[in-house]
């Protein structure tokens, strides 16, 4: 009954985004957080095409893909640094 | 009784104040702290969602076609944009303290003195 | 107290919230079960009325103007909250890196892309009323792509590109265009942030009166912002190496 008026797309989408949340909190070592935030922020940019929302989906994109890496690899390394 | 949706916006945003409270690195702490905010923008899109709609774009498209609610998606959008700024002056805060405490590690940082 | 009574006092209130929670959020009306009456006459009536076709965009930049200048002003004061914390005063100025990227075939490719970007993140400006985009999405491609220009060449390729002393005014003038526009309606009698030019023809790029100026406003300072954080974190890691 939870899933009673879903299409089997957005089902998937909807499970992948809730184990990607859960793999981004877990990853200790922040190198690799990154690069699975990255992976997270495309598995939501996929779930705004499936709930049709393509506007959402074009910020999403650029900005998980070369905001938050910049800043945060650069944060980083600026740590490691001193 | 379609919850599904709703309910793992709720899981995002457990997990994401879970990593906050048990991290070790202020790094870590920012980036699962746009994990919860990013729980938000699921449970936004979801509520205006309508059944069988397709985007709210007109072009081309017969003016009546069942479309979905464009209100929480212009909340949505500019949320995210800002996002990044926020996030930046938070990673400059924590550059900041790991200049003045030289760790990064939250539970290390030294009290108040003075 | 210590890190473990610490994890150990919050996971039981965790838990409380977790159910509160689950529980708001099962009385929500079923997903896909939209009853609020604004989608359904926006959806309806937004063409007709201001004759844009992408009704996401009228709603940010006409319908609900007012919201999308508090955005941009977030935005605004968050960039100079980063630039307060990272421009010292006695900071020194990198020189010349010897850091470049050598390889040519990467430098060619790298220039043509960033041509590409750049003309792709305008189209995604100047189109947003027609089709998927706006001032938004186009201000962020557009700083991504300059920053493209970092990555492809050097330092001072990116020095010559996006010189702080030619963006900082551009970000101003973004935030106080949008202000200015508005209150030149104000000028003429009407209310504030009234669309006073005529609508236009929807599907061209004439839809929209002087929701185009405020969405050139925000995309101009939705670019300017971004390119001086990157700029501003990219002066963080590049000073390290050229000390070394």
């Amino acid at each position: 009954m939870i899933i009673a008026t879903l299409v089997p797309l957005q089902v998937v989408t909807l499970t992948l985004v809730a184990v990607a949340a859960t793999a981004v909190v877990l990853t200790r070592d922040v190198q690799r957080q990154i690069l699975v935030n990255g992976f997270y922020g495309f598995l939501l940019v996929v779930l705004c095409v499936v709930l049709a929302a393509p506007d959402v989906a074009l910020s999403m994109l650029v900005v998980s893909s070369v905001g938050y890496p910049l800043v945060v690899l650069i944060a980083i390394a600026r740590s490691r640094s001193k | 009784m379609s919850a599904l949706p709703y309910l793992v916006a709720g899981w995002i945003c457990v997990v994401g104040i879970y990593g906050v409270v048990t991290s070790t690195n202020l790094i870590h702490l920012a980036l699962c702290l746009t994990v919860t905010q990013s729980s938000t923008y699921v449970l936004l899109l979801t509520v205006g969602y309508v059944k069988g709609g397709g985007p709210p774009i007109f072009k081309g498209v017969k003016l009546g076609t069942t479309s979905v609610d464009p209100v929480v998606q212009s909340l949505t959008l500019t949320d995210i944009v800002v996002s990044v700024t926020v996030l930046a002056l938070i990673l400059a805060l924590a550059l900041d303290v790991h200049e003045r405490a030289g760790t990064i590690d939250p539970d290390e940082i030294a009290t108040l003195e003075g | 107290m210590s890190r473990r009574v610490r994890i150990a006092v919050f996971l039981p209130a965790l838990a409380v919230f977790a159910a509160l929670l689950a529980w708001s959020l099962l009385a929500i009306p079923r997903f896909g079960d939209y009853r609020g009456p604004y989608g359904y006459v926006l959806n309806r009536v937004a063409t007709p009325e201001r004759h844009m076709t992408n009704v996401v965009t009228a709603v940010v930049f006409d319908y609900r103007g007012f919201d999308t200048m508090g955005e941009e002003f977030i935005l605004f004061i968050a960039v100079m909250g980063v630039v307060l914390l990272l421009r010292e005063k006695g900071r020194e100025r990198p020189g010349d890196l010897t850091d470049a990227i050598g390889s040519d075939a990467v430098r060619i490719g790298g220039s043509l892309a960033v041509g590409v970007a750049v003309l792709i993140s305008l189209w995604l400006i100047a189109f947003g009323f027609i089709t998927p985009g706006g001032g938004f999405q186009g201000g962020v491609a557009l700083a991504s792509s300059v920053v493209l220009v970092f990555l492809v060449a050097s330092w001072r390729a990116w020095k010559g590109v996006a010189n702080e002393a030619y963006v900082d005014p551009f970000e101003g003038l973004g935030a106080g265009g949008y202000v200015v526009i508005g209150l030149a309606a104000l000028i003429g009698g009407l209310p504030f942030l009234t669309n006073f030019f005529g609508p236009g023809v929807a599907g061209t790029l004439s839809s929209g009166g002087s929701a185009v100026f405020v969405n050139w406003a925000v995309g101009m300072e939705v670019a300017a912002a971004n390119l001086v954080l990157f700029g501003e974190f990219l002066e963080e890691y590049v000073v390290p190496l050229a000390r070394s």
